[in-house]
């Protein structure tokens, strides 16, 4: 395969420059997730979620010597330490599931990352015992970990198969618009959650679709 | 939005700085956020933490004190504490009976709270049992969903759970009359307003002038439905009819708790509790005890909620035994 100056493989250099960038997007988009959670939920999820990734990016800071694994827990940890409400659990637990499945491991492989992102999916069902269709970042997240598996198995280059994940977590995203709330305080709502896009499956978007700065320069 | 702030960022820091000030009987520790009881943990009695977003004040830190809660993790505003924080009201508060933890049904709560008891059965070895509050009728319960919404009698467990901790008995017994009183117990809100969250700097959600939600939840989330403004005879109609057709209150005495959300003046709350006082003795129910003002709280929030809370004679014992907290305060 002739990949130019994309990367093949994941290394500690680029799992960092994904979470700055995860944090960054988080933060550009702050208002747009309290808007969307005021609507079915509580006005909070964009200041939780940015007041727990900057958290992080300063934990980052303060790591030189690290893999993949390392920044995952470290990440994890944090989240679960500054976010509070359901999506620390939720977030901290995703990226601690990403660490255990990364090892110690210097580079991951797409294989191994898109296994690491599907233990954090596992992760994420374990704690919040979410179902497809329940209107929550399961349903942009399992998607992006079917579309990368796939991509994979018909042998994409990494930064094409970040791309197909990226896109089936926007319209993971977007399939929750006309979706009945099934979990977390928008089930509250009942009918009135159907017609409002899920804060949460909007976040965990922006969370795979920033993973293709991982392939190289230029993207996403 | 006016509020009486410094920054929105620091109101929860900056109001615990004046817990600690009001009340020398309470020990706040600032770096995790916990409102602990000034004097040590009593050997051999359960410890009881509670604790949730902040906003709902009283609830949980001024219902710390003797024959109430022991701690109190107070999360930023409507946003639950973090492990971390629980995991130390939990130590600070063993006694070498175990701890009960009060966590009221809300996502987040509960997966904090596991985390919490997780974490502290990996380190210490103290022993962890969760009671989770679920009593608001609003919410439809199905195996489908998260469940009823924990709310009101929240308040009426950490009193009765407390006194029977304060009179020595068991983690188990303590935690089975906390459940008997959460499923005994049964809550319905309404807002007359929305509610600011200071780090939002505007309402939650917009009320029109002629209208009112009605199964109002704690943290500004919309409710059921939205019903034209109705005179207080009928609002507490649409309040208590609810309730009394989820449970059997039977002829042996009720706890009638009216409850305001934070805006509401009390002499409204005056007048609510006498209509709810009305419809009870049209349905040949008898009220043996009462509670009416802002325990459990939703920032500005104008409105009420009605919890109905069935007695015995232990739990009515429990409720009238000595309490001595910033919110609660008789027999002392």
């Amino acid at each position: 395969m002739m990949l130019g100056d994309v990367a093949t493989v994941i290394d500690a250099t680029a799992v960092r420059a994904w979470l700055v960038s995860f944090a960054q997007e988080v933060a550009d988009n702050r208002e747009l997730l309290t808007q969307l959670d005021a609507a079915i939920g509580d006005a909070d999820h964009g200041a939780n979620l940015d007041r727990g990734l900057k958290a992080v990016v300063a934990a980052l800071d303060g790591i030189d010597q690290a893999n993949p694994g390392d920044l995952l827990k470290a990440t994890g940890m944090t989240l679960v330490s500054t976010v509070g409400g359901a999506s620390g659990p939720l977030y901290g637990t995703l990226f601690l599931r990403m660490s255990g499945s990364a090892g110690g491991e210097d580079s991951l492989d797409p294989a191994q990352f898109a296994a690491a992102l599907r233990a954090g999916l596992e992760g994420v069902v374990a704690r919040g015992r979410a179902q497809a269709g329940d209107k929550t970042m399961y349903d942009a997240l399992a998607p992006a970990c079917d579309a990368l598996d796939e991509a994979l198995d018909e042998g994409v280059g990494l930064d094409e198969a970040l791309g197909r994940a990226a896109d089936a977590a926007q319209a993971g995203r977007d399939a929750t618009i006309p979706m009945l709330a099934r979990k977390g305080r928008a089930s509250y709502l009942g009918e009135r959650s159907v017609g409002h896009q899920d804060p949460g499956a909007t976040s965990t978007a922006l969370l795979v679709t920033t993973a293709r700065v991982m392939a190289g320069e230029g993207s996403p | 939005m006016k509020k009486l702030i410094n920054a929105p960022a620091d109101v929860l820091s900056e109001s615990l700085l004046g817990v600690e000030a009001a009340h020398p009987e309470l020990r706040v520790d600032h770096e995790s956020k916990v409102v602990f009881r000034a004097d040590p943990p009593r050997q051999g009695k359960v410890g009881l933490v509670s604790g949730g977003g902040s906003g709902h004040e009283p609830l949980h830190g001024g219902f710390v004190g003797e024959g109430m809660l022991d701690a109190a993790c107070c999360g930023e505003v409507f946003t639950s504490p973090v492990p971390d924080q629980i995991v130390a009201a939990t130590n600070g508060v063993d006694g070498g009976a175990g701890v009960l933890h009060i966590v009221k049904n809300y996502t987040g709560d509960v997966m904090n709270f596991e985390m919490a008891a997780e974490m502290a059965a990996a380190t210490t070895g103290i022993e962890v049992v969760p009671v989770v509050t679920d009593d608001d009728v609003a919410v439809q319960d199905s195996t489908y969903t998260v469940g009823r919404r924990g709310v009101g009698v929240t308040v009426l467990v950490e009193k009765i759970a407390g006194a029977a901790a304060e009179q020595g008995r068991s983690l188990t017994e303590v935690a089975d009359v906390a459940r008997t009183v959460n499923s005994a117990g049964r809550s319905m809100g309404m807002a007359l307003t929305s509610c600011t969250v200071p780090a939002a700097g505007e309402p939650t959600f917009d009320l029109p002038e002629d209208e009112i939600e009605l199964g109002i939840g704690i943290h500004g989330e919309p409710g059921r439905r939205r019903v034209p403004l109705a005179p207080a005879t009928e609002i507490a109609e649409m309040l208590v009819e609810p309730i009394l057709g989820d449970l059997e209150f039977g002829t042996d005495g009720v706890l009638a708790f009216v409850n305001g959300m934070g805006g509401t003046p009390l002499i409204e709350l005056y007048l609510m509790y006498h209509e709810v006082d009305r419809l009870l003795s049209k349905a040949g129910i008898p009220v043996a005890r009462s509670l009416v003002g802002n325990y459990i709280t939703s920032l500005d929030m104008a409105g009420c909620s009605v919890t109905l809370l069935k007695l015995d004679d232990d739990l009515l014992r429990l409720w009238d035994a000595p309490v001595k907290t910033p919110a609660l305060r008789w027999g002392v």
